[in-house]
């Protein structure tokens, strides 16, 4: 099977019944997607699939040979963060981190659909959302942290949601205490 | 999870063609099959994979109704803007269910017919007439706090999980089907969903190997909308009491009323006794309490979910409360 993943290609010789989590995980050594309940429920695998976040492991590999897959190893580099991943070592939006990879490519995924003028469970207006804690919080209820470092991620999430446009504007000192944490 | 075979079709007419077999499943977000499989509740022998046929478009249709194909992910049927504007209470029962990831994957057609949560169906150790026929049920007895107090019987208490379903009960929503021998069907989904009396396995009237293709919606009625779902959680948990409602109140009364229920039943619950006990009726807490005896008459609970006939009540007299302003 042939797969595009963070804009490279790869050949793998896998299972039918293998997810797209497994794929990453066991045979191309993309190990920063996390394997949490394995049930949908959790949120630690969250990839972004064609652009639309997705958990990966309910996700069948030899059903998305055609498709654009990016996991957190594509969303940013470690000399490069993507500004969610600069926000979240900024308000220290986790403690353990095993979630944080999901956490974080739901969150990109998330962003966009706001942009995309997507509604949730808690907008007023279905036809003007906004970006508010209450969205974030509704919007990032398929994503848990057993630490409950909730209060600091929705600060991440909400700090780059509302930069307009969405960019990668942290400062040096920010980048740099990024990378030497992500060190 | 059991291996099975695999084969992505590219047209309706060759994926009925490939589901040879009732252990065949088709197969388009799978956000549903996949966990069964993964516990072995589901163990298809083939899997035809139709996510990438061309049914997924919403359709303004020449008589004002919407026709969804059959593979619009939950995600886009919500922020549709023709949904928006003309069925409100889809797009909120909508965005009741699941979270963002799984609305993302999950189909108009698989939300339809996504399976039971109820724990004796889920694991495999216990005795689940639906899982495995003639077994019994380890519901009945068991833990049951979640399960329905409407429309069950001595071989099963399971609740359908939709909340999409629910508001499309209320929208008198119509499925499209293709069958294997090639005709095509229309069925309302007020005949979709069966009762489970002594077949509790049988859940809905399609036939094996029958493809759902496309749900038509006719055009928007007159009335406010609304999507009220009590639950355990505040986001992301299954309804224990839900409420579709859609009520026009002209001229002091109530013109139309339509209201479905999730829950509560073995298949998203609408009564004709409930509307009919509002219609013609002064929006009142009098009118409201005779809607609500009428929805629980034939109630049942089973120990644990004795609660949610009362929850029912009071859910459906606060929606039409907060509808009329009675």
């Amino acid at each position: 099977m042939h797969f595009t993943i963070n804009g490279r290609g790869f050949d793998a010789d896998v299972d039918i019944r293998t997810s797209i989590l497994d794929l990453c995980r066991e045979h191309l050594g993309l190990t920063g997607a996390k394997k949490g309940c394995d049930h949908g429920q959790c949120g630690a695998c969250t990839m972004l699939i064609n652009g639309r976040r997705v958990n990966s492991c309910l996700t069948l590999a030899v059903m998305h040979q055609d498709d654009e897959i990016v996991t957190i190893e594509g969303l940013g580099q470690v000399d490069d963060l993507h500004p969610l991943q600069q926000a979240f070592v900024r308000h220290d939006g986790y403690q353990c981190g095993y979630c944080t990879p999901g956490q974080i490519c739901s969150a990109a995924g998330m962003l966009d659909e706001i942009t995309r003028g997507w509604p949730s469970h808690v907008s007023d207006d279905l036809a003007k959302p906004s970006l508010d804690d209450d969205e974030i919080a509704e919007r990032m209820s398929g994503n848990l942290c057993r630490c409950a470092a909730y209060p600091n991620i929705v600060d991440a999430i909400r700090e780059v949601g509302s930069a307009a446009p969405a960019g990668r504007t942290a400062d040096a000192k920010d980048a740099a205490m990024a990378e030497e944490i992500v060190a | 999870m059991k291996s099975f075979a695999y084969e992505r079709a590219e047209t309706p007419e060759a994926a009925v063609r490939d589901i040879d077999g009732a252990t065949a499943r088709f197969i388009a977000g799978g956000t549903n099959l996949l966990d069964l499989m993964k516990l072995q509740v589901e163990t298809p022998t083939k899997l035809v994979d139709i996510s990438r046929l061309d049914l997924a478009s919403i359709d303004r249709r020449d008589d004002g109704g919407l026709t969804i194909g059959a593979l619009v992910p939950n995600s886009d049927l919500a922020a549709d803007p023709q949904v928006i504007a003309g069925y409100e209470v889809l797009s909120r029962a909508l965005l009741a269910g699941a979270s963002g990831q799984l609305r993302n994957k999950a189909s108009t057609g698989g939300n339809l017919l996504q399976r039971t949560r109820c724990y004796y169906f889920y694991d495999t150790a216990s005795r689940c007439n639906k899982r495995s026929p003639g077994s019994g049920c380890d519901a009945i007895g068991g833990v049951n706090r979640i399960l329905a107090v409407l429309g069950t019987s001595p071989h099963c208490i399971a609740t359908h999980p939709s909340d999409m379903a629910v508001a499309m009960r209320a929208l008198d929503a119509t499925i499209l089907t293709l069958k294997p021998d090639g005709d095509r069907r229309r069925i309302s989904i007020h005949a979709l969903y069966r009762l489970p009396g002594d077949t509790p396995h049988i859940e809905t009237v399609l036939e094996p190997g029958e493809l759902i293709t496309h749900v038509e919606l006719p055009k928007p009625v007159a009335g406010r909308q609304v999507y009220r779902k009590v639950r355990d959680r505040a986001s992301y948990a299954f309804a224990l009491v839900s409420v579709a409602a859609i009520v026009a109140v002209e001229e002091g009364r109530i013109a139309s009323a339509s209201l479905a229920f999730g829950g509560l039943g073995p298949m998203p619950w609408r009564n004709a006794a409930v509307e009919a006990a509002l219609v013609g009726q002064a929006p009142s807490a009098d009118a409201f309490a005779a809607a609500a005896d009428a929805l629980v008459a034939d109630a049942r609970g089973y120990g644990a979910n004795d609660f949610k006939i009362p929850l029912a009540r009071r859910t459906l007299i606060a929606t039409l409360r907060d509808l009329t302003g009675a």
